[in-house]
């Protein structure tokens, strides 16, 4: 972005980001492959249940990356998506005593269907106001899962409690261990398709209507259908994340979807990069992680000290653990030239 | 209480001493996961963060209730290691807690959880655990049901039987008024509601003219009181935590309109409710008690009362003693040190579910004369009874007798 440019035109929303740039080399991500799936071997089941969160959570910032990185487009309604495959999980789980793998592809698909069906108003918004729209949507989600008219399938309030799974084919394996293999499984393939997705023509036009919506359309991009595509991806993937979520924290309840949480996975996607899709799981470990920190530090002042950690992070590294990934590259590349 | 406690723990490291040379004592000793020759840990959840920050300082009460005791020796000779996490009052991020505090710092029990949405979550994983979720700080009436959650039991009189004894005191005394309730749409407001009317019986449905809901993410309830004041009601029911509960009396004040109001216990606070909205708001508010109020001069002279000054002023001096969230931590610490020490040597999950399921008249002087503890195998609700009080000038007059209602279910 020239100087020039950011005179002349509005400063595009989203920085550009060249899609090589979106993905880590082969070599690094087989090692941190391998690194998720030993770890759990020498840890605690309270570990392992975080690394799972971890995943989870990283899932739903990736979701978030996709629409935000890859397409441009802002949302603060994140959690309505999770909280929507939360509860299409749960209840399908406890009133349909539905095997809880197979509640999954249906949680992604009631909210593939459900983003694509808002992102059809949500088109003529753009920027700062789109944002404001999904943030409507936001807050209104837990008052919709309290409604009366629901209550019967939502336990209204009280929300639903769901049963753990156990590891199938009688492995010898705690539940936490089996679930997070399950887990990381399922974001290892949503990594992948997510990262194809971006390579593919699709992801090409995604990336055009973010670098400037005009030209895109003028070169023949079906700028409504792409737009909406990815907010109905990004809903898929954050409503398989949140029927994950249900599993692992057996327990669904309105208030477990606020609004925080929306936010938490925009300052997820802004801490581990935007637009790169392997920053989500840092993202995620500074959302889960950080907060615990800082209450590590102070407890009255645990809020301040969030404050004051994520202001350095933003001050110091803007685009997050991209930028540190960079630098950490080219010194590498330095010291092997020496 | 310092000096009783320096007795029994002089007398109980007598009695240890002494079971220790007779031999054959130590095989009695029994640990589970958390209890050792010298520390009992114990786990704990507050919203120290987030919409139910006011309760934060019932956790910080405790931490302080169990530091005196262990300057004093401990429990049986064994120091508590109080453990305290926040959970901004989120379910996802109790169930978070609660694994840490079983699984990664092992401790003996989860004591005095706040929140009836927090306790929810955890409460199944804490029975498939078979850990003790000991007196929850929430008045929700699920949690007196030992057989199906054996693990899991409440501490203060439970949210239905309050509304009932407000009811019975409507049907008394205004049988034909108009009532209007303000509850917090959560299942802790649900609760409440459902005492009311099932108190109110078959008249609910005329009394009642209009519920309004608000809920916890709303920064101010001004709104629902304007539109509760339109319907002429001359009964209120104020069914709210803290917070708001303040700020309907503040614009109550406000818009002058002055029903017979009843608050909710939850928010009863002189230090934390009253005092913030205004005293002259508050006048003749109606709202029922078992603990002591601090601010109250009526016990200032009251042995018990003396010494749970003594204990603000000396270890937790920078508490607010008007705040009732300090008189509940004192006591239901005091009440869980009662536990332990009938547990003695055997500090199983077990035993220590057996124990505080065998509480005997047991009474922290921070309750109301004649209120006690009692708890059996089939009994989980530890403080079964309450008193009407009025607010006058700057503190609560109890008027009438102590009213025991155990609602089920």
């Amino acid at each position: 972005m020239s100087a020039v440019e950011d005179v002349v035109t509005e400063a595009p929303a989203v920085e550009a980001v060249p899609k090589r740039a979106m993905t880590l080399g082969l070599g690094t991500s087989l090692v941190v492959l391998a690194a998720l799936v030993i770890a759990p071997i020498f840890v605690k089941n309270f570990i392992i249940f975080q690394m799972t969160m971890l995943l989870i959570y990283g899932l739903a910032v990736l979701a978030l990356n996709i629409l935000t990185g890859g397409s441009g487009q802002f949302s603060l309604g994140q959690s309505a998506f999770y909280a929507v495959g939360a509860y299409t999980s749960a209840i399908l789980m406890e009133h349909a005593n539905m095997n809880y793998a197979l509640t999954l592809p249906i949680a992604g698909i009631v909210c593939f269907a459900f983003g694509y069906l808002f992102g059809k108003p949500a088109l003529r918004l753009s920027g700062v106001y789109l944002a404001l729209a999904t943030f409507a949507l936001a807050t209104a989600m837990p008052q919709l899962l309290k409604l009366g008219f629901f209550e019967h399938w939502t336990g209204g309030v009280q929300g639903l409690v769901v049963t753990k799974p156990d590891a199938p084919f009688g492995l010898k394996m705690s539940q936490d261990m089996w679930l997070y293999y399950f887990t990381l499984v399922i974001s290892i393939g949503i990594y992948i398709a997510s990262i194809n997705l971006l390579r593919s023509r699709s992801g090409r036009a995604f990336m055009a209507i973010r670098d400037n919506e005009i030209a895109a359309s003028a070169m023949g991009v079906n700028v409504a259908l792409y737009k909406t595509l990815a907010f109905g991806v990004s809903a898929g993937i954050t409503g398989v994340a949140g029927g994950l979520g249900a599993i692992a924290v057996q327990f669904v309840a309105p208030d477990g979807y606020t609004i925080l949480l929306a936010i938490s996975l925009f300052l997820g996607m802004v801490v581990g990069g935007v637009g790169w899709l392997p920053g989500s799981l840092v993202g995620s470990a500074f959302i889960i992680f950080v907060p615990n920190i800082a209450e590590g530090i102070s407890k009255g002042l645990s809020g301040a000290v969030f404050g004051v950690l994520l202001f350095l992070v933003i001050f110091l590294v803007p685009h997050g653990a991209r930028q540190v990934a960079m630098v950490a590259q080219q010194l590498l590349g330095k010291m092997i030239k020496k | 209480m310092p000096i009783a406690i320096g007795r029994l723990a002089i007398a109980s490291a007598a009695f240890i001493a002494f079971a220790a040379s007779s031999g054959g004592a130590l095989a009695q000793k029994k640990y589970d996961t958390g209890a050792s020759d010298t520390e009992i840990k114990i786990g704990n959840i507050m919203p120290y963060s987030g919409p139910a920050s006011a309760y934060g300082v019932i956790g910080k009460t405790e931490a302080a209730y169990f530091k005196k005791i262990n300057d004093a020796g401990g429990v049986n000779g064994r120091k508590i290691n109080f453990i305290s996490y926040d959970d901004a009052y989120s379910p996802p991020k109790a169930v978070e807690q609660a694994r840490k505090l079983v699984e990664s710092d092992e401790v003996l029990l989860i004591f005095n959880s706040l929140g009836t949405p927090s306790n929810s979550a955890i409460q199944k994983y804490m029975n498939a655990k078979k850990v003790p979720q000991l007196f929850v700080a929430t008045g929700a009436t699920k949690w007196n049901d030992p057989k199906d959650f054996p693990w899991t039991m409440g501490w203060q009189p439970n949210y239905q039987s309050e509304t009932q004894i407000y009811a019975k005191y409507i049907l008394k005394n205004k049988p034909d008024a108009k009532i209007a309730v303000m509850y917090q749409n959560d299942d802790y407001g649900k609760d409440y509601l459902k005492g009311l009317k099932d108190g109110l019986g078959a008249k609910a449905a005329s009394m009642i003219v209009m519920e309004e809901s608000f809920e916890t993410s709303e920064p101010t309830v001004d709104n629902h009181i304007v539109k509760l004041k339109s319907t002429n009601a001359d009964i209120f029911v104020n069914i709210a935590t803290p917070k708001f509960a303040a700020q309907a009396i503040k614009k109550m004040g406000e818009i002058n309109w002055k029903p017979m109001h009843f608050l909710n216990n939850v928010s009863a606070s002189v230090g934390s409710v009253i005092k913030p909205a205004g005293f002259e708001n508050a006048q003749d508010i109606i709202s029922a008690a078992y603990l002591k109020d601090a601010s109250d001069k009526q016990w200032d002279n009251d042995p018990g009362m003396k010494e749970f000054y003594a204990f603000m002023n000396k270890d937790f001096p920078e508490g607010d003693k008007l705040d009732s969230g300090t008189v509940v931590g004192y006591g239901v610490a005091q009440t869980l040190v009662q536990v332990l020490k009938q547990c003695g040597d055997n500090l199983t999950r077990e035993n220590v579910m057996k124990q505080a399921a065998s509480l005997k008249d047991f009474r922290t002087e921070v309750l109301l004369p004649g209120i006690k503890i009692n708890t059996g195998p089939t009994d989980f609700a530890p403080i079964s009874s309450l008193q009407l009080m009025r607010f006058k000038g700057d503190k609560w007059e109890l008027f009438g007798d102590v009213i025991s209602a155990d609602a089920g279910g």
